[in-house]
Parts: structure tokens; sequence; C-alpha cells
């Protein structure tokens, strides 16, 4: 049986999504949710109900039904506000995803979008969201208050977008979910992952497919992060401590995942409208199929960054390739180094850059410049759980 | 429904460049622009379209005597050239028609609700 609080946490986004459905107003459906959950602080017994998401989405929606009569103002618009006859008020699975759809539309910045989806619909708090956005806790509140009133005042429906406007709306909800995904995926202040976050942005994704099923994307989107989670308890030893791919127990890697994975991979890479979701896809799946780190097929990760690349062309992702170059039998460090080094000038603040240069080096035997490069890495990089396997490293070279 | 002024930023060479046709072809576009409207379910509820922006005089307050001075509030390449008032289920609506709004730029701007005109 779930403590009372995880289910609070858990059924959070769905009830915020069910009760503006009916309130169209994104504060009061928070305000109704808050409420819900103080009753049910208030009446649960020890145990949580059996269904008591249920049991919060529904009394969540009668108090902002209540409110709404009350509020003279509203009530005017009660005509307008009620859901059509034959709601019943039961979450509806697609509840999130019209929720991430209005979280991600065009009319608010992609960093509104990302703080809004990552707030309303994944629940990370905003000091959480700040650090992912890499700016200060304030500035991200005013960030979502002003993108709650906008949603408000210019009335950015609730709704996920008729067939016609789908293929231009979904890149930013793609992106946004792929965010959410990365956030948990190393979290900001520890442990290394937060599986409820990657396990909501693993859902987001499933429904889009749902909603798409024979769009590329999405599928490509839901391979990438169903081969991601697939490694997830490996990635950390029994003490807490990072695991990087070559060490990590391919044995225990959750075989039902990959496969999953990998067949939606595929489909989405043979499709002629692939995009860069299907390249990432593919590179995770071919980490996915090997037997080891050195059994790796590098030269066709190499050229499957070379696609992903040539469609989406952004610094991050060369410097994946020039990594995943290094490890091709023969490869010459030298030039792969100075392919990095070509991308620290985009890639400033991007610890994960320095750590790749760092590694190069100690495999040149430059062991002074390796320990220095772990130092900017180390400076770069909050997650205590990185931040201990840098350090380490940099110790072994020191050493 | 909610209601949306559209002001449109345009360029202001039209006024110095458009002749008999040009200004007939302006109109139609407009008239096509507001039979959209319609056929979206949304409506025309007010508009105009404006003198040049050198017409413009703006009255500066903030100090103790307000200032007057000849020409627009913000001086840039593409003036207020127009509005609409458009009433329109939600910004999805809203936003398909400024697409279709014959100017150069258009913003779309919420009006605010007052309890006692709703």
């Amino acid at each position: 049986m779930p403590a009372v609080e995880d289910v609070f946490r858990g059924a959070w986004p769905v009830v915020v999504a069910a009760t503006v459905r009916l309130t169209r107003d994104l504060d009061l459906a928070e305000d109704c949710a808050q409420e819900a959950v103080e009753r049910a602080l208030r009446t649960w017994p020890a145990t949580p109900p059996e269904n008591g998401t249920g049991w919060l989405t529904t009394t969540a929606r009668r108090i902002a039904l209540d409110r709404l009569r009350r509020d003279t103002v509203l009530q005017r618009k009660l005509p307008l506000l009620v859901e059509p006859a034959g709601d019943d008020g039961d979450p509806a699975p697609t509840d999130p995803l019209r929720l991430v759809f209005t979280c991600a539309h065009p009319a608010l910045a992609r960093a509104s979008q990302v703080a809004l989806t990552l707030r309303l619909v994944c629940g990370v708090d905003v000091a959480a969201i700040a650090a992912v956005l890499l700016t200060g806790e304030a500035a991200v509140a005013r960030r979502i208050t002003r993108a709650k009133q906008k949603i408000a005042a210019a009335r950015i429906p609730f709704r996920v977008p008729p067939d016609d406007e789908l293929p231009a709306r979904l890149d930013a909800v793609l992106t946004v979910v792929h965010l959410a995904y990365t956030a948990g995926h190393v979290t900001v202040r520890g442990p290394l992952r937060d599986a409820r976050l990657t396990g909501r942005a693993t859902e987001l994704a499933r429904l889009l497919v749902g909603l798409l099923p024979d769009e590329p994307e999405p599928q490509a989107l839901l391979a990438l992060v169903l081969l991601t989670e697939a490694r997830g308890p490996t990635r950390t030893d029994p003490d807490g401590d990072l695991v990087l791919l070559p060490a990590q127990d391919r044995s225990r890697w959750d075989r039902a995942l990959i496969r999953e994975g990998l067949a939606r991979a595929t489909t989405a890479v043979r499709h002629p409208r692939r995009g860069r979701f299907a390249w990432q896809a593919a590179v995770a799946g071919l980490h996915a199929v090997a037997p080891s780190w050195a059994e790796t097929d590098w030269a066709q990760i190499v050229t499957t960054y070379d696609a992903l690349l040539a469609s989406w062309p952004s610094p991050v992702v060369a410097l994946n390739r020039a990594a995943a170059r290094s490890q091709v039998p023969g490869a010459d460090l030298e030039a792969v180094l100075r392919e990095i080094d070509a991308l620290a000038p985009d890639l400033a603040g991007y610890p994960y850059l320095p750590a790749a240069r760092a590694d190069v080096l100690a495999r040149l035997g430059r062991t002074d410049e390796a320990a220095a490069a772990y130092g900017v890495a180390l400076v770069l990089t909050t997650n205590p759980v990185e931040r201990r396997y840098l350090a380490r490293r940099q110790a072994e070279l020191v050493a | 429904m909610a209601r949306y002024v559209f002001l449109m930023y345009d360029s202001e060479d039209w006024y110095d460049t458009a002749d008999e046709q040009g200004v007939a072809d302006e109109f139609r576009l407009h008239e096509e622009f507001m039979a959209a409207v319609a056929a979206a379910g949304a409506e025309v509820v007010g508009g105009e379209a404006l003198e040049r922006s050198s017409a413009a005089t703006t009255v500066r307050g903030g100090g103790s005597e307000p200032l007057v001075t000849d020409g627009p509030f913000a001086d840039t390449k593409e003036a207020l050239g127009g509005f609409y008032v458009i009433e329109a289920p939600d910004l999805d609506v809203a936003l398909r028609l400024a697409r279709a709004c014959p100017a150069g730029n258009v913003e779309v701007r919420p009006v605010m609700e007052m309890p006692d005109t709703a």
C-alpha cells in the first residue's frame, strides 16, 4: 500500500489536469487540488483509499464547481465553462496530455513552456526548475505566474490541437517532454536520477504515441526514453556512486524495455519523416544491443551521429559524436581532442565538455591536463553523484 | 468567447506608393479577411485603419506638465497602421485569424475583461 504522501505526489498532475478541464484556470485548479489534498489529510485513515487519485480528482472538481457557482463574475461565464454533458469528472487518461499541449503552447516562450510543464505536469518544485533553467527561484516563480496569467487572459485553450495543427505543435511538446526526462535522468541536487520524473516523462511520451501512432518522432522519443530507462538502476552502485556505461552490469539492463525500445526505434528510423529523436533512439539502441563497451559498434554510432547532425546541428550532438569517435578502434585521439576544443566556445558552461576532454587527455597520457579538465568539469557540475565521480577520477590521476 | 485586439504593424511605404489600384486591392484583402473571421465562428466587433504615424501626436505624462511631441510614442521601422477588435472562442482561433490578417506583423492582445461589461 503506497504512503499517503506518494499518492499525493503521484496524483497531483492528474488532479490538476482533470480540474482545469472544468475551471479553465490553472491557479483555481491548483487551489482546488490543494484543498482536496487538505481534506484528504483530515479524512483519510492512515492508509489511502483504493483509488486515491480518483477520490482527489472528484473532490477537487466538486470544490471547483462550488467556487465557480459562488463567484458572481464566474457565474455568468459558467455556461461557457462547464463541460459538455457526458463528462463524468473521472480523470481521463489524456488529461495530462491536454495540459502538456497548453503548457507547451507556441504563444509561450520556450523557458516558460519548460517551467510550466515541469511544475504542473511533472510536479517538480520551483527550486529544482530554477536549477534546470540555470536561473533563480524568484525568476522561475515570476515566469510561471506570468505564463499562467497569459493562459487565462489570452484564453490559451486546454485541449489537444486538431489534426491539422498537430504537426506544427508536436515539436515543442516532444522537446518539453524530453527536457523533463533529462531533468530526471540526472537531477540537479541528487541523487543521480529521479525515477518518478523519468517515469512521468515516459508516460507522457507513451500518451503522445497513442495520440499520433503513425508519426515517427513520438515513437522515437518513447524508444529513446525506454532504452535509457532500461539502464536506470545500473547507473549507480549499491553505495550510490556513479557507474558509467563501460562498467555497467549489462545483464541487469531491463530486457523488456529494451525489446520495446528497439522495436519502436526501428520503426522510427525506417520512417521517411524520421527526425532527430529517431537518430538519438538509434544511438541508444546500438548501446543497448552491444554485449560490452568494447564490442560496441562505434563506427555505426558515429555514422548515426552524422545523420543526427545533418538533421539537427547542435554542439551537444557534435560533442557526443566526438566522444564516440574516440572509441572507434585506432582512433586519432589528438584529432578528437581538437574537435572537442573547437566546440568549447559554443558549449561554455556545459560540464560534459571538460569531462569528455579530460577522458581523452587521460587516455593520451596527458595526466596533468586531464586532472585540470576534471577540475573544470567539477566546477560546472551540480549533481552530487556526478561530482563524487569526477573528484574520484581527478584524484586517481593526481595519485 | 474572448475579445482580442489585432494591432497591425507594417512598413509605411504603402502610404507613399499605393495608387488607386493598390488601395482597392488592400480593401479587398481586408474584406476577405473579415469573411474569414466570420467563417471561423468569430466576429469583427471593431477596427480602424490609421493615418500614417507622422500624423500622430504623443502626449507624454510622468512629469509635472505633460509634454506634447510630434510623432508616434515609439518611432519604429514598422508602425501601427490599424487595428481590429475580434471576438473569438480562444487564442488558437485568434492566432489562426491573425495569420490570415493582411498585415506584415500582427500583435494579438487579449482585451481585459471587466466584471460589469461581461
